[in-house]
């Protein structure tokens, strides 16, 4: 007991302490588990061996994380992905085994090791890139769902490689380490079967296992349509969060357990398990109950890794090992690269997709302890290749750094597709052409404007064509390309841009590029106004703000109110609202936080007693506004009709 | 049987204590239409193909309205600069509101002895909205005096509003059936007159004819 709460503590602090520094410093958590794995583990040496036995329980995350994925991808969705995964994911574990096995046998390795090698190391890491993937928001963009695509497909490629490796052993080594190392082995080997003790497939024929399998699989997908429902209520009625979290974990434990049973991938149950109870609407409970364990339990994972780096190995032939790992990672970005190309993934995603999946993963350990194990890899190459996984993996949030900080901001200045060549100058340039700037552009057309119109996502600016809509590829805030859209002799620029920073950009090139022009505004909020008028534009339209006074109308008209009535006192409200907005923008300071500006403060609060009063029916300035007009005069006085 | 069409018009409703009750009056008969002008173009943008739609389907058009500086609140004349095209109200071809019957249904702050000469407005009802009369005319349509209620600021305090309502709803009956004389009230100061006029021994009859004009 003593011996568990010193562990855990150990743990726990380690990652305490490493990953909020390392979210802070921008490395993400993946990395921060893994330096903090590596500090207490080889550096200061705190934890030893167990930290082995501690990954295979960890590696449940890994399951419980796809649980997770599939509760948020609907039937449909994984249908539609059904190209993707078959085509993308099975060329990239061909062609990346092809290749690595083909480099092992030109190195001189026996080809039945070459090819194991070449299997394991095809395999990349679910836990660290869906995690990463999460935090980053990129699991939703083309590359996002590709490189899933690429990791279902390999999950379940697990199964079949394990099928096959024994049938891989090399003879000579049979005999050299048989018994040797058997303790360790038969440890590992308890990860990828789940530990478990008997097999409901063991003794059939071959079509009783095909049966058995798919029974299994429709008892999944049956039991989660039609039984998770009233058990999900009767355990809701009990009022008890623990017990809806108790049945969460039970349904993740028991369908691994059941998987493992039939001798398929427990990860590939749970994800089918999760798609299933996607459209539940116990969905959110479910996740939501899952997702501490998932994390913890793939945080630890992390940990182990780290913890598990052995540096005698690698420091007693750093280079090789060096060049290994970098071998591994260029050969599977080649691959995944030329993927991209034949998959036609845009850009930047494809870098994304070829970066994010380069490393090797943790069902490489599986595969690679099941190899030593069954004589496919001997035991000196076996600790090389755990190290060329792990580091591998250790780089992989270097390379979504790499990605980030490098490659999305090359490909947002455009450098990714050359810019359109501009055919023609206009009087009015309007940059983006999201929601807002369509709008703008297409009142202008119907009043036979043409406006240059640029936007620098490539898709837009062709589908817009195929509705005979004109727009050139490139980025707006870019000099070159407004000198050429003919910013000089403009009349008038829209910045329709969804970005902050860059549209206060815009405004002060075009306003210093040419004085004269008019600049209308795309504004956030408030603050975004008073950096836009600041930076010289004319007009500053806040994109939610007339919407929102729409809705506001709709809201009072239903409650009942005269339609004129509505009218004017959203024409108050709006004339309050800008009134403010002006007033604040007098004593707005660029560079100073608004709360530390008590001026600002001061106004901010006397302009909202002002509302508050007028809506408690208070006699107001802004009540006065909206009720001015079309009033009688006072009973004695004279009339006026 | 006439359809009539009252034009409603009162941009701050909330506070009408005449006009209000004279739009529901006249919503509820069944022979008339209501189209209350500030409810359906509150940001006054008026759908002419619509009004002149609703304009052919009637014989009598009347404009509801309290009477702001001597005339309509500004709806009711966006509406005749809309709507009374050329080719469609008046001009040669023009000519789809010929013989309809049109008049203003007014209340006034005023009391009535300052809509004379010699009162403080000078001019009598009739007289300022001499642009409806000419306008009607034109269209070739046949104009009547205004129906009027004078010191409307008091009315509510004097109690006079549902008599008003009531003398309202029968001018509108009586327009519907064709009762009212359309000659002899062309000639009245306002239509109130004609109202009164029959029961030659009510008391209002005395007062009403001090209204005639000179």
């Amino acid at each position: 007991m003593g011996g568990f709460l010193f562990q855990a503590f150990i743990y726990l602090t380690a990652a305490v302490i490493a990953v909020p520094i390392a979210r802070r410093l921008g490395l993400g958590s993946v990395l921060g588990y893994l330096i903090a794995g590596i500090i207490i583990g080889p550096v200061i040496g705190l934890v030893g061996t167990e930290t082995q036995d501690l990954q295979h329980f960890a590696e449940f995350g890994v399951v419980m994380m796809l649980f997770v994925v599939g509760l948020e991808l609907e039937p449909h969705l994984l249908w539609e992905m059904r190209h993707r995964l078959l085509g993308l994911g099975g060329l990239q574990v061909l062609l990346t085994t092809s290749a690595i096995a083909g480099i092992g046998i030109l190195l001189g390795y026996d080809w039945r090791s070459s090819l194991a090698a070449g299997l394991l190391l095809a395999i990349s890491s679910t836990a660290i890139v869906l995690q990463t993937l999460n935090e980053k928001a990129l699991m939703k963009s083309d590359g996002g769902q590709a490189s899933f695509s690429v990791l279902l497909f390999q999950d379940i490629a697990v199964i079949p490689m394990l099928a096959l490796i024994p049938l891989l052993a090399i003879p000579e080594l049979m005999g050299n380490i048989a018994g040797q190392g058997a303790a360790i082995i038969a440890g590992e080997q308890g990860a990828n079967t789940g530990h478990a003790t008997f097999s409901l497939v063991d003794g059939l024929p071959s079509w009783g296992v095909a049966l058995v399998t798919f029974g299994s699989i429709a008892a999944v997908i049956l039991g989660g349509h039609y039984l998770s429902r009233p058990l999900f209520r009767f355990i809701a009625e009990s009022k008890l969060r623990e017990m809806f979290t108790a049945a969460a974990l039970l349904l993740v434990i028991g369908i691994s357990l059941l998987m493992t049973m039939v001798g398929l991938s427990p990860a590939l149950g749970t994800f089918l398990a999760g798609v299933v109870l996607a459209n539940s609407e116990y969905r959110h409970e479910l996740e939501s109950s899952i997702d501490p364990f998932k994390g913890l339990l793939l945080g630890l994972f992390f940990i182990t890794v780290g913890a598990g780096m052995n540096f005698e190995v690698l420091f007693g032939d750093f280079g090789t090992i060096i060049s290994m790992v970098l071998g591994v990672i260029a050969v599977k970005a080649c691959v995944l690269y030329l993927l991209s190309k034949i998959f036609k993934l845009p850009k930047p995603d494809n870098l994304l997709f070829t970066l994010g999946l380069a490393q090797a993963g943790e069902f490489g350990f599986v595969l690679l302890s099941f190899c030593t194990q069954n004589y496919v890899i001997d035991e000196e190459t076996g600790k090389i290749l755990l190290l060329v996984v792990a580091l591998s993996m250790l780089l992989t949030p270097a390379l979504f750094i790499f990605y980030d900080s490098v490659i999305s901001r090359i490909s947002l200045l455009g450098n990714e597709r050359d810019a359109d060549e501009i055919d023609e100058k206009g009087t009015v340039i309007i940059a983006g052409l999201g929601r807002f700037g369509q709008v703008v552009n297409r009142m202008l057309l119907a009043h036979g404007t043409r406006a240059v119109v640029l936007d620098n996502r490539a898709d837009v600016v062709d589908g817009l064509k195929t509705f005979g809509i004109k727009g050139f590829y490139g980025d707006a805030t870019r000099p070159d390309l407004l000198h050429s859209a003919g910013l000089g002799d403009a009349v008038m620029i829209v910045i329709a841009i969804d970005d902050r920073e860059r549209s206060v950009e815009l405004v002060r090139h075009a306003r210093r590029d040419n004085p004269k022009i008019h600049i209308i505004a795309r504004a956030f909020d408030r603050l975004h106004v008073y950096q836009l008028y600041k930076a010289g534009a004319d007009d500053i339209v806040r994109e939610m703000f007339d919407s929102s006074v729409r809705a506001g109308k709709y809201a009072l008209l239903k409650l009942g109110q005269h339609p004129f009535e509505v009218e004017k006192a959203a024409n108050a409200f709006v004339e309050h609202d800008r009134d403010t907005l002006r007033q604040l923008a007098s004593v707005w300071q660029d560079g100073v936080s608004v709360f530390d500006n008590p001026e600002y403060v001061d106004a901010t609060k006397a302009r909202n007693k002002l509302m508050d009063d007028a809506m408690k029916g208070l006699k107001t300035e802004l009540h006065d506004s909206a009720e001015r007009g079309w009033t009688p005069p006072p009973k004695k006085g004279r009339t006026k009709g | 049987m006439k359809k009539i069409l009252v034009l409603f018009a009162h941009p701050a409703q909330e506070r009408s204590q005449v006009n209000v009750e004279l739009a529901k009056a006249a919503k509820k008969l069944s022979f008339v239409t209501l189209v209350d002008l500030y409810a359906e173009y509150p940001t006054g943008f008026i759908d002419v193909d619509l009004e002149q739609k609703r304009l052919l389907k009637h014989d009598v058009i009347i404009f509801l309205h309290p009477f702001y500086w001597y005339s309509t609140p500004p709806i009711l004349k966006l509406w005749q600069d809309m709507v009374l095209e050329y080719g469609f109200a008046y001009g040669a071809e023009g000519t789809k509101l010929k013989n309809k019957i049109f008049f203003s249904t007014l209340s006034a702050g005023g009391p009535q002895k300052a809509y004379t000469d010699k009162g403080y407005n000078h001019f009598t009802i009739r007289q300022l909205l001499a642009p409806l009369e000419q306008t009607a005319l034109l269209c070739g349509m046949k104009y009547l005096p205004p129906f009027v209620l004078y010191s409307a600021l008091k009315a509510y305090d004097k109690n006079l509003i549902a008599g008003h309502v009531e003398n309202w709803s029968n001018v509108l009956e009586a327009l519907k059936e064709e009762r009212l004389p359309i000659g002899p009230a062309c000639k009245l100061e306002t239509l109130n007159e004609a109202i009164y006029k029959p029961s030659k021994s009510n008391s209002t009859q005395s007062h009403s004819t001090k209204r005639k004009r000179a």
